[in-house]
């Protein structure tokens, strides 16, 4: 059983940066595009443009409506379909001119698992392991075992793959990418098809990867998913980047002044309780039944700027409300959620782009 | 596992050939290949049994000489080698390229349709190594398939007829080791005639993402050939059919042997092999993988 997810997203995760954790890396990108578009036959673009930089050590969310481009994207770096124009470098190279250096040290799982039925879970990694001319065969068998355990499909190694459930399938597929150290890890919604425990299990493993030092980048719809385990973000819709950086800046530069935590008091008395937030410089106050919400004065203000009397501390507008002979049965803050930053951006929200 | 080593691995060449060994090893062990196999196997046993019921009968012995499939038929009788010679006679025009068409269509089609192909690709398989080692698995077939045939027959022939001197085509006789070594020289040549169905199969497979689409097509494409190549209308263009000079192995059964009809039969299956391995390649090195 791995670990519990650590708590929360909170501010930014400072991406690994332990000394000797990664032999001098070619540039500090792991993946960086520049104008990356692919125009299909008509002209139509499934991506458009693309300017995308994911750090290195990074856990990067790849975000955007289905049919957006994020797998024709992930297919380009992955030198699967050949840009139209544009560049892409991923690990400090070209690709797809450097695709036989660079994909040994990518591991990657696109548009979900793909197994040999035939074969059992085993032989299906010792097929994709011997693919590999970069793969020692000498290690494989041990390769291929450490890969079945570290998914947790040791036990059903032995059982042809096409009685495996979907989850078993796509926990395989991880286990290809996995088969050697990998120096990036690209992830194309490795959670689809697993029950809430798997999900777990495999943001864990993400995130033990992560630890040491690999790039993860992840592609996936669901946005609490990102929030939990990613660093940094990008959205994407109708084959554009919308836009990318640091999960807590995106919600800031995304939803603008709105970008700043809510407060919301639940109280009996909400006219009482608007007044006193106002006057305490909470902006944006709305009542809705017995709630009260509002925008806080930058609460994440660096210390030492003075400020126009507002309280610092969340706890102080507490105390004033109560004060103010405000019951107060719930008081709380929530920081915008990716979700709001997601449908503030894209507008549509899970629709398929047209 | 630590990332430093992730880097310091240089591929070695002869690692490469990993591939190859899984992808024989994989056709070889597929449900597929076995019953194909199988049914290769049958035909010689129900020939033979269909000639020994024929003149244990007390029919007629055999009929008309010359060239051709069937003239081997009255010859196996008085010696089961020829059943060998039949055999490989009665499956050349259909069977063996049949099963072959069936393999090589299948063999990048199949791995597109169940979406391995991508997963082989970031491997990084490389796409000129996958489509040699598709090619080389194929030609793999073609020479195993046309030795079961020849084995099944020679076994086959063993138990229900006499074995002893071969009287070759010309008339002259040469010992029965002789026979077998022209009997293992028709097969390599039978089994070379295959290459370029297996050319053409290859090619048709970079085409589509549905490997039974690959197949019925090469099949089918190998039936409007032979119908082709029987037409007499078409007589200027049949040189360059690639079945037309299949039945040329024959040839190897004269005293001298005559070279030149496989010596033709070789140029045209090479000839085959280029352009549409050629084709292949400039087909799968540029397509989008989508599947």
């Amino acid at each position: 059983m791995p670990a519990p997810p650590a708590p929360g997203p909170g501010p930014v995760r400072p991406p690994v940066d332990e000394p000797g954790a990664m032999p001098a890396p070619a540039g500090e990108w792991a993946i960086e595009t520049q104008g990356l578009t692919k125009a299909y036959r008509g002209g139509r673009r499934a991506v458009d443009g693309l300017d995308l930089a994911v750090p290195r050590g990074s856990v990067f969310g790849f975000l955007g409506p289905n049919g957006c481009g994020k797998t024709t994207t992930i297919r380009m770096l992955m030198g699967l379909i050949e840009p139209t124009a544009g560049r892409a470098r991923v690990l400090g190279q070209p690709m797809p001119a450097a695709g036989r250096r660079v994909l040994p040290r990518v591991g990657a799982l696109i548009e979900g698992p793909a197994l040999y039925g035939f074969l059992s879970g085993r032989d299906n990694l010792r097929r994709f392991d011997a693919a590999d001319p970069a793969a020692d065969p000498r290690t494989r068998e041990e390769r291929v075992g450490r890969a079945l355990e570290r998914v947790g499909l040791a036990a059903a190694a032995g059982k042809k793959a096409r009685a495996y459930s979907l989850g078993m399938k796509q926990r395989l597929g991880l286990a290809a990418a996995l088969l050697r150290p990998r120096e990036l890890l690209v992830l194309d919604e490795p959670t689809n098809g697993l029950d809430p425990q798997g999900m777990r299990e495999i943001r864990a493993l993400v995130r033990e990867l992560a630890a040491d030092g690999t790039t993860v980048f992840l592609s996936s719809h669901l946005l609490d998913e990102i929030e939990q385990i990613c660093t940094h973000a990008a959205v994407m819709a109708r084959g554009r980047l919308l836009t990318q950086g640091p999960v807590a800046d995106l919600s800031a530069t995304a939803l603008g002044s709105h970008g700043h935590a809510r407060l919301t008091v639940t109280t009996p008395d909400t006219a009482d309780a608007a007044r006193v937030l106002k006057e305490c410089g909470v902006t944006g106050v709305e009542v809705t039944d017995d709630r009260v919400t509002g925008e806080l004065p930058h609460p994440d203000a660096p210390v030492g700027g003075t400020g126009d009397g507002a309280p610092r501390e969340v706890a102080e507008l507490n105390a004033a409300l109560v004060h103010a002979g405000v019951r107060v049965r719930g008081f709380g803050t929530a920081r915008a959620s990716l979700e709001d930053v997601f449908v503030s951006l894209t507008g549509e929200g899970f629709d398929v782009a047209g | 596992m630590s990332l430093a080593e992730a880097v310091a691995r240089t591929p070695r060449p002869l690692w490469s050939l990993g591939l190859l060994g899984s992808e024989i090893t994989m056709t070889f062990r597929r449900w597929r290949t076995l019953a194909l196999l199988a049914v290769l196997a049958g035909i010689p046993v129900l020939v033979g049994i269909a000639v020994r019921i024929e003149t244990g009968d007390g029919g007629p012995d055999g009929g008309g000489g010359g060239e051709g499939g069937p003239a081997f038929l009255s010859q196996v009788t008085h010696n089961g080698l020829f059943l060998v010679f039949a055999s490989l006679a009665v499956t050349l025009p259909f069977f063996l390229p049949m099963s072959v068409g069936v393999i090589a269509g299948d063999s990048l089609a199949g791995e597109a349709s169940g979406g391995t192909l991508r997963y082989l690709l970031v491997a990084p398989a490389g796409r000129t190594r996958l489509l040699l080692v598709k090619y080389a698995t194929t030609l793999t077939f073609c020479l195993v398939s046309t030795l079961i045939v020849a084995l099944s027959a020679l076994a086959t022939g063993a138990l229900l007829f006499p074995l002893g001197e071969v009287t070759l085509l010309s008339g002259t006789s040469v010992s029965f080791g002789e026979g077998l070594l022209r009997a293992l020289a028709i097969a390599v040549a039978v089994a070379v005639s295959l290459t370029g169905v297996a050319a053409i199969g290859l090619f048709v497979s970079t085409l589509t993402t549905s490997g039974i689409a690959a197949m019925a097509t090469t099949v089918g494409l190998l039936i409007t050939v032979q119908i082709l190549d029987s037409l007499p209308q078409l007589h200027a263009l049949q040189p360059y059919l690639f079945p037309h000079y299949w039945l040329s192995f024959a040839d190897l059964l004269r005293d001298p042997v005559y070279w030149d009809q496989l010596a033709k039969n070789l140029g045209l299956q090479a000839l085959y092999a280029v352009v549409f391995g050629s084709a292949a390649w400039a087909r799968f090195s540029t397509r989008d993988i989508t599947a």
